[in-house]
């Protein structure tokens, strides 16, 4: 019998494949796209191996594209993941994710006296990136929040 | 959008030094009516007597009328008005809004819902900028100049803001600090990562008397006892970081004493009468830096 590997690899006619995503990043990668709110079919695969990367996390969206502007911010989290643009079931397009400069209304700040935790205020970052970490500097209160605090707005 | 003041990171070294030509002016001239016709809200959602009377006077003796309110006890705030709206119905009445409140950014974020410039007179823990002026002002009025400083910052340096921006707005003119605190209130790495970056020589000390014979400026601030975890670790320190006149015996002669004020008890009273106290003129010149900063972002050059 063969090993039932084609719910995994399971194509997507159109839509956008994020690979090699840390395992432990996935659901924060699933947060910072803000997938739990849209109705696009959606495959999420965990914990599979990777050759060249130990554990990895894959998610497959169908019938959407993202913007280098929102897809970006997975940097944050997934510095090396690679986003597959699908199209007739063929990989058109591989593009490479860069940290963004500004991250904007993707994370909360983790300073809880800061007045975007208190009014209806989209959030605002620049990134910080001090030997391989990486930082958020808040527009509002100048306190960096460490990206291991990045949250979902809610 | 118009100038504003936020954070003294808004302003350049030549900014800076502009401000403080113009606060001299002032100095020398107490009551100019260059702002007469503007009228300036002072917004105080968090109360602050000292800084507030400090900025109504210097508005007043510009000429400019001043509205507002202390505190947001009896206001529509205290109501679920949002700050926004009430930011936006502010501005459609006056040409400048002056500003404290307990959240920090909020200043920074009342920038962007209206178009009038915006002083920011303290924002939680984050900004107080005006009381940096004010500190270089009377670091350059009494020393000449703000190069090569020797300054010794003494007291709550990890969560004393005044500290924070003082040292980064010093940074423009090449000076040395020493940073004299208890174990538990040093300087947090961050700012010591920023001086290392700018080639800013600092040392540490916990000995109030160490330093204080090599320094041009001393610059108290509160160890206030509730920064400490440990009550034990606050009644050992408290009496340590108490300056007094004898202290004071083998000072520079140009040395002087710098303190943000209220004090509690940091400085005994008999350092008052010495030629080294300048706390009392410090808070003066507050006024004067203030008349500049509303006029500067009001458009007087
Ligand atoms: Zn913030």
């Amino acid at each position: 019998m063969t090993k039932d590997k084609t719910l995994i690899v399971n194509a997507i006619e159109n839509g956008t494949v994020l690979d090699h995503i840390p395992s432990e990043y996935l659901f924060k990668v699933v947060d910072i796209l803000n997938l739990a709110s849209t109705s696009n079919q959606i495959t999420i695969g965990s914990n599979l191996v990777s050759k060249s990367f130990g554990s990895k996390g894959i998610i497959k969206i169908a019938d959407r594209y993202f913007e280098d502007q929102e897809i970006n911010c997975i940097a944050l989290v997934a510095p090396n993941a690679t986003i597959n643009i699908i199209k007739d079931y063929q990989v058109i397009e591989k593009r490479k994710i860069s940290i963004p400069e500004e991250v904007v209304a993707v994370a909360k700040c983790a300073n809880p006296l800061c007045i975007t935790n208190h009014q209806v205020i989209s959030t605002r970052f620049k990134t910080i990136v001090d030997n391989d970490k990486i930082y958020l500097l808040c527009h509002y209160c100048e306190k960096t929040t460490k990206i291991l605090n990045l949250q979902p707005l809610n | 959008m118009p100038k504003s003041l936020i954070s003294i990171h808004d302003f350049s070294k030549e900014e800076i030094l502009h401000i403080l030509d113009i606060a001299s002016e002032m100095e020398k001239n107490k009551s100019q009516k260059i702002l007469d016709g503007k009228v300036v809200a002072c917004l105080f959602f968090e109360p602050s007597t000292r800084t507030r009377l400090s900025f109504e006077t210097a508005a007043n003796r510009l000429g400019a009328r001043v509205i507002g309110f202390s505190d947001v006890g009896n206001t529509s705030i205290s109501k679920g008005e949002s700050f926004k709206d009430t930011i936006k119905m502010v501005s459609n009445y006056v040409d400048m809004i002056i500003m404290r409140h307990p959240l920090e950014g909020a200043a920074r974020y009342a920038t962007e819902v209206c178009d009038l410039p915006i002083v920011n007179a303290g924002d939680g823990a984050n900004q107080h900028p005006s009381q940096t002026l004010l500190d270089l002002y009377t670091i350059r009025q009494t020393q000449g100049s703000l190069q090569n400083m020797t300054i010794n910052m003494v007291g709550d340096l990890k969560y004393g803001r005044t500290v924070h921006s003082l040292l980064q707005a010093m940074s423009h003119f090449e000076p040395k600090f020493i940073f004299t605190a208890p174990y538990e209130l040093q300087l947090p790495s961050e700012y010591q990562t920023f001086l290392t970056e700018k080639g800013i020589e600092y040392t540490e000390t916990q000995s109030l008397t160490e330093y204080l014979d090599v320094c041009d400026i001393l610059y108290m601030t509160r160890v206030q006892q509730e920064r400490f975890n440990d009550p034990m670790e606050y009644e050992k320190v408290k009496d340590v970081y108490r300056l007094n006149a004898k202290m004071l015996t083998n000072v520079r002669k140009n040395m002087k004493i710098l303190h943000p004020l209220p004090r509690i008890n940091e400085i005994a009273l008999d350092v008052d009468d010495t030629p080294y106290a300048y706390y009392f003129k410090q808070a003066e010149n507050g006024m004067y830096v203030r008349m500049a900063i509303i006029a500067y972002l009001l458009g007087y050059n």
